[in-house]
C-alpha cells in the first residue's frame, strides 16, 4: 500500500511535522529572548519544505493514495505551497509579538493547523476532510485565545470555537447524510452515485445546503461571518492574519473540491445559491466595512467581502472560474498577510490600532507607508498588484457564465472598497501626527518584519504582473477538478 | 530585431520612478535631477518616434513590439505595443508634458517662494512617473487588457498626488471624488471588454485581448448597441464629457502645478483616446447608432463648458471649465464619425493638451509668487513676470482658436464636420468661441495688465530659468503646428483613415 507515490503525496506534510517536533525539542533550550528563535525555525524549516516538496514531491497524474484517503494532484499542490507560504511569513511576523512571539507552542499549533490545512486541500474521503478540517481549526480556536491575560483575545477564542464547532456538527450531519444516501465516503465514489440520479434533487440540495453552514464559517461569507470581526480583533494579530488568509483559503480549496466534483449534476441549483451568498458577502462586507475605525474590524469585514469576490469564479463553475479562485486566493493571501503583518509592526511600536493613529505613517516610516500603499491598493484591486488581475479574472469567469449580474455586483462593491481603502491610505499619507513631529516617532521594523513583509510586497507585485506562472499553475490545478 | 522603443518609452518612467524612491530621502536634488534625466529621455525618444513616423510617411501601426504574457486557455494576453497617427502624436505630447512638469516642480526653495514641490520631492515624483508610464501604456498598447492595466495605473496615483500636494482646503474632497469618478468609469468599461472577449470567442473562436484582432470579431449589431454606451461613455468620463465632468474642474483646482498639467493636458486625453480606439473602433455599429447621443452631450459640454468658465473668478476653475469645453470640442470631432470631424478631433487632443499645460503651469507660477488665484485679487503681472504673460497671451489666441496656432488647425475642422452631420449643432457649438473669447481676453487683461495690487507689491518675483525653459517649449509646439500644420495633419489623417476603415469608409 505505501509506495514512493503515497510517501510523495504527504512528503509537506511530513516535513512540516518534522519542523514541529524540532520547535518541541529545541524550545525548552532557548531562553528569554532567544525563544523567539523558533520563529527562524519554523519559517526557515517552512521554506526548506517547500523547496524539498518542490524537487521530490510534485504531482504528476492525479492519483488517489493511502487508501484513497488522499488525492494527489495540482490544486492541492499549488494550495499547499500557498499555505505553507503564508504559514512561514506568519511565523515571522509572531516572531517580535510581545506575548506570543516568545512561547514555542504558538509556532506548534500554527503548524499543527497548516497539517489540517494541507490535508484539507487534498482529501478525497469525508472522513479524512473532516478530520482534516478539525486538525485545522482547533489549533486556530486555542491560538485566537492566546493572550490569557487580554479579554478580547479571551473572548476572540471562545467565540471562533463556539461558531466554529456549531458550524462543524452541521456540515458533519450533512457528510453522514451524504454517506447515508450513497453508502461510500469517497468523494469521487458518492460523485458517481449522485450522478446516476440515486438521490432527488431537492435531498442533494439540502444536503448541500448543510455542508454550505460549516463551509461558510470557514470562508466567512455573510451569513456566516459574525465570528469574523471579533476574533479578528481580540486574536493576535499575527494569528488574525493567518485566519483571514490561509484558513479562508483552505475552506475554498474544500469548496472547489466538494463542489465541482461531487455535486455537479445539481450546479444549476447550488451556483444559484453561491451567487447570492456572493452578492450578499461583497455587499454586506463593504457596507459594514465602510464605518469602522478600527483596522483590524476594518480588514475583517474587507476579508468578508473578498470572500464574495472569489465566490464568483465559484459560481462562474467552468474551467477559468475555478482557475481564477485559485489564482484569487494566491493574490489575496499575499495581500491580506501584507496588510495584518504591517498593522503587527505598527501596533507592536504605537500599541494603537485604530485608523486614525495611522496619521504621519509615511513620514514616520516611508518604506512601511509604500508597503501600506501596496497592501490597500491591492485589496482595492489596483494595478500593478495582485489584487487587480484576481479581480479581472474572476470577473471574467463570472461573465463567460453569464452571470453579468453578479458581476455588476461585484464591480459596484470593488468601488466602495475602493473609497474605505483610499481612506486609510489618507491617513497613512495626508494627515500628520499632533504637533506634526514625526521625525522623534519613528517605527522601527526588526528584521523578522522586514524579511516577511518584503516577501509579500514582492509577492503581490509579481501576482500583479508576471502573472502567467501563476496562473498557470491555479489553472492546471483547476483542470485536475473537470 | 529592433530596438524596443515603445517599451522603453513606456517602461522608462516606472523604473526611473523606483529608482527615485529607493533614494535616501533628504537627497532632494538628487531625486529631481533623476527624474529630469529620464524625463529628457523618454522626451527625445518620443520625438524621435514621431520624427520617424511623420518623415517616413508610415501609415497604420508601426513600431510594433509583441511579447506574449499569458497563453494558458482560455486567457490570451499580450504586451502588443505600437502607434498610429493618431496615437504617435500623444505619445510626443505626453512626453513634452512629463518634460514640463518635472521642470515645474523643479521650483524655488526660496522659503518666501516655495514654488514647485518642496515637500518629500522623492514620493512626488515616483507617483508621477507611475502616473506618466501609465499613460505612455495605454497610448502604446494594442491589447486591451494590458490597455486597462495601463489605464488603472495612470488613475491611482492621481489620488495621492493631489491629496498629499495638492491644495489643502478641496484637495482630499476632490482627490477621492475624482478617483471614484474615474474607477467607476474604467470598471464600467471593463465590463465591457469582457463582454467583447467572450462574444469574439463564441464568432469567430479565436480567445484574444488583441485590439486589431477584435476589429473583426464580428460583433452583432445588437450586441454593439447594448455595449457601445458602457464602453465609450465609461472611458469618456476620463475625457470629461458632460454629464460626467464634475470631477475633472475640482480635480484641477486641487492638484499642485504639475499634475493639473498632466491632468488636463494628458490624462483628459486618455479618456478621450480610450473611448475612440474602444468604444469607436471596435464597436463601429454601436457608435453609428449612439452617435446622436454623444454629440449632444458633448455639443453642451462645449457651450456649458464656455459658459462657466466665463463667470469663475477662481483662475484654476476657468482653465478647468475651459478645458471641459475644449474636450467637448474633441468629443464632438469624434461624434461626427466622418474624416473631417475626427482629423480635427485628434490634432485638437495635441493642442488643448499642450495649451492646457501651458495655462496650469503659469497658473502655478502666479499662485506660488502672489499665494491667491482669484482673479480680482491679481493684476500688472505682466510687468513682473513677462515671459509667463507672453506665455498665457499665446495660450489664450490658442484656446480662442486663433489662426497661425493649432487651435485653429484643431477647431476648424471639427466645426466643418459638425457641419457635415448636423448644422444646428455646428451653430450653437461655435457659440463656445465668442464665449471663451471673451472670458480669455477678459482675464489676461485683469490679470496681466490692470495695475498691480498694493497687497501684492514688494514680494512677488519673477519666474525661474526653469519655468521659462518649460513655457518656452510649450508655446513652440503649439506656434509650430500652428504655422505648419502639415507637421502633424498628415500623420492624424493617415490614422483617421484606419478607423474610417473601421466606420465602412462612410
Amino acid at each position: 500500500m505505501f509506495t514512493t507515490t503515497s510517501f510523495a503525496s504527504i512528503l509537506p506534510e511530513i516535513l512540516i511535522l518534522t519542523i514541529g517536533l524540532l520547535v518541541l525539542i529545541c524550545e525548552p533550550f532557548w531562553k528569554g529572548e532567544q525563544k523567539h528563535n523558533a520563529g527562524w525555525l519554523t519559517a526557515g524549516g517552512l521554506l526548506l519544505a517547500m523547496i524539498v516538496s518542490l524537487l521530490f514531491g510534485r504531482p504528476g497524474q492525479p492519483t488517489e493514495t493511502l487508501g484513497g484517503m488522499i488525492r494527489f494532484d495540482g490544486l492541492g499542490f499549488f494550495l499547499k505551497m500557498l499555505f505553507m507560504f503564508a504559514a512561514a511569513a506568519t511565523a515571522l511576523l509572531l516572531m517580535d509579538h510581545d506575548k506570543a512571539g516568545k512561547r514555542g507552542e504558538a509556532y506548534l499549533l500554527l503548524l499543527a493547523s497548516l497539517i489540517g490545512m494541507n490535508l484539507m486541500s487534498s482529501s478525497a474521503d469525508l472522513v479524512m476532510l473532516y478530520l482534516s478540517i478539525e486538525t485545522a481549526s482547533i489549533p486556530l480556536y486555542i491560538l485566537s485565545g492566546f493572550l490569557v491575560d487580554d479579554d478580547r483575545s479571551t473572548e476572540a477564542g471562545f467565540k471562533y470555537f463556539l461558531y466554529g464547532t456549531l458550524a462543524s456538527t452541521i456540515m458533519l450531519y450533512g457528510f453522514s447524510l451524504l454517506f447515508g444516501f450513497t453508502g461510500s465516503t469517497d468523494l469521487y465514489a458518492i460523485a458517481a452515485a449522485l450522478t446516476s440520479g440515486a438521490i432527488s434533487p431537492l435531498l442533494a440540495f439540502g444536503v448541500a445546503g448543510l455542508v454550505t453552514v460549516g463551509l461558510g464559517f470557514k470562508v466567512s461569507i455573510v451569513p456566516f461571518h459574525f465570528w469574523a470581526p471579533d476574533v479578528y480583533e481580540g486574536a493576535p494579530t499575527p494569528v488574525a492574519g493567518f485566519l483571514s488568509t490561509a484558513s479562508k483559503a483552505a475552506g475554498f480549496a474544500v469548496i472547489l473540491r466538494l463542489f465541482f466534483v461531487v455535486f455537479p449534476a445539481f450546479s444549476a441549483s447550488w451556483t444559484m445559491l453561491f451567487a447570492i451568498l456572493a452578492a450578499v458577502s461583497m455587499t454586506v462586507g463593504n457596507l459594514l466595512a465602510l464605518p469602522q475605525t478600527n483596522i483590524k474590524r476594518l480588514l475583517a469585514y474587507s476579508s468578508i467581502s473578498h470572500a464574495g469576490y472569489a465566490m464568483i469564479g465559484v459560481v462562474a463553475f467552468n474551467q477559468l472560474g475555478a482557475a481564477s479562485v485559485v489564482f484569487y486566493l494566491a493574490a489575496y493571501i499575499a495581500t491580506n498577510l501584507l496588510a495584518f503583518g504591517l498593522v503587527m509592526a505598527f501596533s507592536r511600536i504605537a500599541g494603537l490600532e485604530d485608523i486614525r493613529d495611522y496619521a504621519g505613517l509615511s513620514r514616520r516610516n516611508p518604506l512601511m507607508g509604500l508597503m501600506m500603499l501596496s497592501a490597500f491598493l491591492s485589496l482595492a484591486g489596483m494595478p500593478p498588484f495582485g489584487g487587480f488581475v484576481a479581480k479581472v479574472f474572476v470577473f471574467a469567469a463570472g461573465i463567460q457564465a453569464n452571470y453579468v449580474w453578479l458581476v455588476v455586483v461585484g464591480i459596484i462593491n470593488s468601488i466602495i472598497g475602493v473609497y474605505y481603502y483610499l481612506n486609510v491610505l489618507k491617513f497613512v499619507y495626508l494627515y500628520r501626527l499632533p504637533g506634526e513631529d514625526e521625525d522623534s516617532h519613528p517605527i522601527p521594523l526588526t528584521r523578522p518584519y522586514k524579511i516577511a513583509l518584503v516577501a509579500l510586497v514582492l509577492g503581490v507585485i509579481a501576482l500583479g504582473t508576471v502573472f502567467a506562472p501563476f496562473y498557470n499553475w491555479s489553472d492546471i490545478g483547476a483542470l485536475n477538478l473537470f | 530585431m529592433a530596438f524596443p522603443i515603445l517599451s522603453v518609452i513606456t517602461f522608462l518612467p516606472f523604473a526611473a520612478g523606483i529608482f527615485i524612491l529607493m533614494l535616501p530621502a533628504n537627497r532632494k536634488n538628487e531625486a529631481r535631477a533623476t527624474a529630469l534625466a529620464a524625463a529628457v529621455i523618454d522626451l527625445l525618444l518620443s520625438a524621435w518616434v514621431y520624427i520617424q513616423y511623420l518623415t517616413q510617411n508610415m501609415t497604420g501601426y508601426q513600431f510594433i513590439e509583441k511579447y506574449s504574457w499569458i497563453d494558458i486557455f482560455p486567457l490570451k494576453v499580450a504586451l502588443h505595443f505600437g502607434v498610429d497617427g493618431i496615437s504617435a502624436p500623444l505619445v510626443l505630447l505626453t512626453g513634452i508634458v512629463m518634460f514640463t512638469g518635472v521642470l515645474i516642480s523643479w521650483g524655488d526653495d526660496d522659503p518666501h517662494v516655495m514654488a514647485g514641490i518642496q515637500d518629500r520631492p522623492r514620493e512626488f515624483f515616483a507617483f508621477l512617473f507611475l502616473l506618466a508610464g501609465g499613460v505612455f501604456g495605454v497610448f502604446v498598447s494594442l491589447d486591451l487588457f494590458m490597455l486597462f492595466f495601463f489605464y488603472e495605473i495612470a488613475v491611482f496615483p492621481m489620488y495621492l498626488l493631489i491629496a498629499i500636494w495638492g491644495w489643502v482646503k478641496t484637495r482630499e474632497y476632490a482627490a477621492m471624488k475624482l478617483t471614484l469618478y474615474l474607477f467607476i468609469g474604467s470598471v464600467v468599461a471593463l465590463v465591457g471588454a469582457l463582454a467583447m472577449y467572450w462574444a469574439q470567442y463564441q464568432n469567430t473562436g479565436v480567445l484574444s485581448f488583441d485590439m486589431l484582432e477584435m476589429e473583426n470579431a464580428g460583433f452583432s449589431n445588437a450586441f454593439q448597441i447594448a455595449w457601445f454606451l458602457p464602453v465609450f461613455l465609461g472611458f469618456a468620463v476620463l475625457g470629461g464629457i458632460w454629464p460626467f465632468h464634475n470631477w475633472s474642474p475640482d480635480g484641477h483646482v486641487a492638484a499642485p502645478t504639475a499634475v493639473s498639467m498632466f491632468h488636463a493636458g494628458v490624462l483628459m486625453k486618455l479618456g478621450a483616446f480610450a473611448a475612440l480606439r474602444v468604444g469607436i473602433m471596435l464597436l463601429p455599429e454601436g457608435a453609428k447608432y449612439w452617435s446622436w447621443l454623444i454629440m449632444g452631450f458633448a455639443g453642451v459640454a462645449v457651450v456649458y463648458g464656455a459658459y462657466i468658465a466665463y463667470v469663475q473668478t477662481d483662475l484654476k476653475y476657468m482653465i478647468g471649465f475651459s478645458s471641459v469645453s475644449h474636450m467637448g470640442l474633441v468629443v464632438l470631432g469624434v461624434s461626427t464619425l466622418n474624416e473631417t470631424g475626427l482629423l480635427g478631433a485628434g490634432v485638437q487632443m495635441v493642442s488643448h493638451g499642450v495649451m492646457t499645460a501651458l495655462f496650469f503651469a503659469v497658473t502655478g507660477m502666479i499662485y506660488d509668487r502672489s499665494h491667491t488665484r482669484m482673479i480680482p485679487e491679481l493684476g500688472g503681472m505682466a510687468k513682473i513676470m513677462p515671459f509667463a504673460a507672453i506665455g498665457f497671451i499665446i495660450g489664450g489666441l490658442v484656446s480662442m482658436g486663433m489662426p497661425g496656432f493649432s487651435g485653429f488647425v484643431a477647431e476648424f475642422p471639427i466645426f466643418m464636420g459638425v457641419w457635415k452631420e448636423q448644422w444646428l449643432v455646428a451653430v450653437v457649438s461655435s457659440i463656445s468661441i465668442i464665449i471663451t473669447a471673451a472670458y480669455i481676453m477678459i482675464n489676461i487683461r485683469k490679470v496681466f495688465f490692470a495695475p498691480l495690487p498694493e497687497k501684492l507689491e514688494g514680494h512677488v518675483g519673477d519666474i525661474t530659468v526653469l519655468d521659462k525653459v518649460a513655457i518656452a517649449t510649450l508655446c513652440l509646439c503649439m506656434v509650430a503646428i500652428g504655422l505648419f500644420p502639415s507637421i502633424m495633419v498628415p500623420m492624424v489623417e493617415s490614422g483617421v483613415r484606419y478607423v474610417m476603415n473601421l466606420l465602412g469608409g462612410a
